[in-house]
């Protein structure tokens, strides 16, 4: 089958592009050694079949990081059929060098000037006809996100992959001033700029880096984040999912299982006592709703808000604003993306910091999100409990999680030698996502977490459950609790919660609830719950990610953490209030 | 001559000069970020934070410690 890279710089709509030619069938897959991550589809014109790569953008093929360097092994050693070059047509000058350096190797090629409806906006005229003669190949005007261009690029891929006379192009190599040189003239000849105010959306572009008002609108973007998450999950749960479980696959699976195994240990591991998701805990029962009606839909509204936030430009914005913060704390306002993702799960975070350059900054990211980011689950329990008593309850684990985060980060950071690196990266304008993309990306990270972090989490239910029947679980908390309670101000059955919440949050939720603590045991309880684990999926892609060395710094931290904050907050919420 | 840093925000220069090694050089060319581009400072981020340009329309930050490297002259 003949084999076709998409090529480009960063934020050009190579994405859009890819998903126009492609249909549903696309695999993510990651780089041999690597996270950087690629898309790679089927495209299927008549009889003639082909795969596609989605490349990851970049700006040369000399790289400078991590994606850069996919992007090159990829085009000197997949010795594709095909290039399809994406161009973003308002930025031809820094665009034209990657096209330069592709046309050296003698690859056929294709040129797609996207973004042709933004650059006559912009008042950029191009003359295509001069461009053509100039490069020696078919250059396409598109707009991806209308599809315009798109029938023309797919008779013209027909064509060359059908054909074996291609027509290559005919520039000679160059050095690198030569090739600036080069492009200045094409430039002079093709382009011509006339020039416009700026639209509201290029100032809002400005405002949201100013240190003011960028603040400010950072602030803003979050509680409508939160707000937009929260609705969309819930109204998942109330709407489909719960309604779904009760009508139909609880009463089924119980069903099924008391008719074929009606007593005994294996009866007891599999759905332990009924349906009802609070109390049953079998893995059947309790475990599948808590995967797919507590954690899934935020999981899904969590990745569409993200991949929406990072469609429309605004990430990278944060990142330079947090920049300077997060140097502090010993990361990068790179690592402002792993800390977000982290919010809806650890497990994708901890594999996102791997764009993070050196084990220094990523021991500290990944041990900072364990400790104090806590995930769209632990979000659910703590709102689950506390929500009904007032915000101000959960506003004091939220603060709580946040002066954790500053003050680790920077003990971390005077502790550990190094530094961490510049920040250094193009800020791409604000656009309107394209939504079919944005739902294939959410799909496709969706798909991501449930092959991914699933099986451990089940894992983990079952090891707990079996761990529980057999009285393991009980000892330990018989063990601990007499200390524990002293220090946390919790009564004795709290403290058992809080050991089974090491493992599994939602049993954590059911057996906290029936106990009647104040609301202030609540918060002791809800911020040690955050604080003290991850889940059992998450620490193991932390052993593989920094190493069981390392993971176990991680874990004393986090357990010293939990229980010096569980007892402060208990001196001070007990003494004040 | 001045720095990226010094350079008040809101002003348009030139890029007259890059200090630094081969490596570094790279990286700024390869984003347009040559001897002899015109570039616009948008802002400095919050806490002397990195510096926010703008080049052929495009925007880009860059960290404190490129930015000194980065000497310009005010158009």
């Amino acid at each position: 089958m003949k084999k076709i890279l998409l090529m480009g710089n960063p934020n050009v709509g190579k994405s859009v592009v890819f998903s126009r030619l492609t249909g549903v069938n696309v695999i993510q897959s990651n780089y041999p050694g690597t996270t950087v991550g690629y898309t790679k589809g089927h495209l299927k014109i008549g009889k003639n079949e082909m795969n596609i790569i989605d490349v990851p953008g970049t700006y040369s093929l000399s790289p400078s990081c991590k994606a850069e360097e996919v992007a090159r092994d990829m085009f000197f050693d997949e010795n594709p059929d095909l290039i399809i070059n994406v161009l973003d047509a308002t930025n031809l000058e820094r665009n034209l060098y990657l096209t330069l350096q592709i046309l050296e190797k003698n690859i056929p090629t294709v040129i797609v000037l996207n973004m042709w409806d933004a650059a006559k906006r912009k008042g950029i005229h191009l003359n295509l006809e001069k461009l053509q003669e100039i490069i020696g190949l078919k250059i396409i005007p598109a707009v991806a996100v209308t599809g315009e261009g798109i029938k023309d690029l797919v008779n013209i891929i027909n064509e060359i992959t059908l054909n074996k006379n291609i027509k290559l192009s005919k520039i000679p190599k160059m050095d690198d001033s030569e090739k600036w040189a080069f492009i200045g003239g094409i430039l002079s000849e093709v382009q011509k700029i006339e020039h416009r105010h700026p639209s509201l959306l290029e100032k809002l572009e400005d405002a949201s880096v100013k240190p003011f008002s960028g603040i400010i609108i950072a602030i803003i973007v979050l509680l409508v984040t939160m707000q937009v998450i929260i609705g969309i999950g819930e109204f998942l749960i109330n709407y489909i999912l719960d309604p779904l479980y009760y009508q139909y696959y609880g009463p089924f699976i119980t069903s099924l299982v008391q008719n074929s195994i009606p007593t005994g240990f294996i009866h007891d591991i599999l759905i332990g006592s009924g349906y009802e998701y609070e109390t049953s805990f079998g893995l059947l029962t309790t475990g599948i709703y808590v995967i797919f009606a507590v954690v899934l839909p935020y999981i899904l509204s969590f990745y569409f808000i993200l991949g929406f936030l990072e469609d429309f430009g605004y990430l990278p914005r944060l990142a330079v604003l947090l920049d300077s913060i997060m140097h502090k704390l010993g990361l990068h306002g790179y690592a402002t993306i792993p800390i977000i993702l982290g919010f809806g799960c650890n497990v994708p975070a901890m594999l996102s910091t791997r764009i993070l350059e050196g084990k220094r900054e990523k021991f500290i990211a990944t041990t900072l999100i364990a400790i104090s980011i806590p995930c769209m689950a632990q979000t659910a329990v703590i709102i689950g409990l506390l929500g009904q008593y007032g915000i101000q309850y959960i506003i004091m684990v939220y603060g709580t999680l946040l002066i954790l985060f500053i003050t680790l980060g920077a003990i971390l950071n005077f502790l550990l030698k190094g530094e961490s690196p510049e920040i250094f990266f193009e800020i791409p304008p604000y656009r309107i996502p394209h939504m079919e993309t944005l739902l294939k990306k959410t799909w496709m990270r969706v798909k991501g977490f449930l092959l991914e972090a699933l099986p451990f989490v089940f894992l983990g239910i079952l090891a707990i459950n079996i761990l529980y029947l057999i009285g393991v679980m009980g000892a330990l908390s018989n063990l601990l609790s007499p200390i524990m309670s002293q220090m946390l101000g919790l009564p004795d059955q709290a403290i058992d919660a809080l050991i089974m919440g090491f493992l599994r949050k939602d049993l954590a939720t059911a057996m906290l609830a029936p106990l009647n603590l104040s609301p202030n045991q609540l918060v002791v309880a809800c911020t040690v719950l955050a604080t003290s684990f991850p889940c059992i999926a998450t620490f193991i892609v932390l052993i593989k990610e920094i190493g069981i060395k390392d993971m176990l710094k991680t874990v004393v931290l986090m357990l010293s953490v939990a229980l010096i904050t569980g007892t402060i907050l208990n001196i001070i919420l007990n003494g004040l209030l | 001559m001045i720095t990226l840093v010094e350079l008040e925000n809101g002003k348009t220069a030139t890029i007259k000069k890059i200090e630094g090694g081969p490596g570094l050089k790279n990286r700024l060319e390869v984003m347009n970020l040559r001897e002899g581009k015109k570039i616009r400072k948008t802002c400095s981020a919050p806490l002397h934070g990195p510096v926010v340009l703008e080049i052929d329309g495009f925007k880009m930050a860059i960290g404190r410690g490129m930015a000194k490297k980065v000497w310009v002259e005010e158009i």
